[in-house]
């Protein structure tokens, strides 16, 4: 049945329709389709973008374990290095700042009405990932591969049991959203 | 249905929500969520557009084929269900100039536009460097505890905050 559901192409492209759809509305209810509300969080005078994240993967984190012990699910942690993983997120983290947005709140942006984002950010968006097509292959001949740590997880990496992992980060990330809401921020 | 209508909801029931999306994706799609090879993809289908088929043969295309999947319908529904949100809120406008930037550096346009477009540049180049965004590192990478997802979460935000502080 779910080997059926996944491997019906088009049905797949109107699920990724529909998961987008309610993914714009929650981030749109949420108040983070706005720059105000992004600068707010890295100026650290305004936590919903945090609130949102750590709500989210709280809730996926402990939902997605569950189905795949349950056999329903497999997981797909995406591979990594120092020269990919940490560069590339610094240079994302310098663009998240001065777009003021990241490539799956952009959408939703657009979606707003924002035109700055609609006629400056989305085409640089395109152009940045344009430039990296054509920087690839010299990039993954030396930087990228710097520092290679593969597709590991912390439950892999520390050999444990993934639940001995979840259950202690879901307390702590609980424990940190409820700090938050002490401080008032 | 007043909540329809509401203009924000709490972030915890946005990330709640969104965390039982994850869900639905790894179960019914195989996928974790992710946003930015959708990008990739379009910059490539534009320049395939103007300079033809060889393009499919470049390296990164050939990880990335310049095709409509999953993921990429996944971006065009986030524009409209936050159209659709921002509609029934009444909180649609068309606007060039965010408050928090007029404040600072006025409300021309053309320099928020400008801006909008280099931090663009490096929102796209970063995202494929580092091999995801906030949502395929930062909300689908730390909820399956991988470590990638984790680094790169952390960066994107020492690598913005400063910037932020920087830049007001």
């Amino acid at each position: 049945m779910l080997q059926k559901i996944r491997s019906n192409n088009g049905l797949q492209l109107f699920l990724g329709l529909i998961t987008g759809i309610c993914f714009g509305f929650l981030l749109q209810k949420g108040g983070v389709t706005n720059y105000d509300v992004i600068l707010g969080q890295l100026l650290l005078t305004d936590f919903i973008v945090l609130k949102v994240m750590l709500s989210a993967v709280i809730m996926g984190m402990i939902l997605v374990h569950a189905l795949r012990s349950m056999g329903l699910a497999t997981l797909h942690p995406k591979p990594g290095s120092l020269g990919a993983t940490a560069i590339g997120g610094l240079i994302f983290g310098v663009g998240f700042a001065v777009l003021g947005y990241c490539p799956g709140i952009i959408a939703g942006a657009v979606g707003q009405g924002w035109l700055d984002v609609l006629v400056g950010g989305l085409i640089g968006i395109m152009a940045g990932a344009g430039i990296f097509a054509h920087l690839y292959p010299g990039l993954q001949r030396g930087l990228l591969q710097k520092g290679d740590f593969g597709d590991l997880t912390i439950p892999r990496f520390l050999k444990v049991n993934p639940w001995a992992v979840v259950i202690p980060v879901a307390i702590m990330l609980i424990l940190f959203l409820y700090w938050l809401e002490l401080m008032g921020l | 249905m007043e909540w329809l209508y509401a203009e924000r909801w709490s972030p915890y029931a946005v990330g709640i929500g969104i965390g039982l999306l994850s869900c639905f994706a790894f179960l019914l799609s195989d996928k974790p969520i992710g946003c930015s090879t959708a990008f990739t993809r379009t910059s490539g289908m534009i320049e395939r557009f103007f300079r033809g088929s060889k393009v499919n043969e470049k390296p990164y295309y050939k990880l990335f084929p310049p095709v409509i999947d999953w993921e990429w319908m996944l971006v065009l529904g986030i524009f409209i269900g936050a159209f659709i949100s921002a509609r029934l809120s009444g909180q649609f406008k068309l606007l060039w100039v965010p408050d928090m930037w007029s404040q600072a550096f006025g409300h021309t346009p053309v320099a928020r536009t400008i801006t909008a477009f280099a931090g663009g540049i490096l929102v796209g180049l970063g995202s494929r460097w580092a091999g995801g965004c906030t949502s395929g590192h930062g909300i689908s990478g730390s909820l399956q505890l991988a470590f990638s997802g984790w680094l790169a979460v952390a960066c994107f935000f020492v690598g913005g905050i400063i910037t932020a502080f920087l830049i007001y």
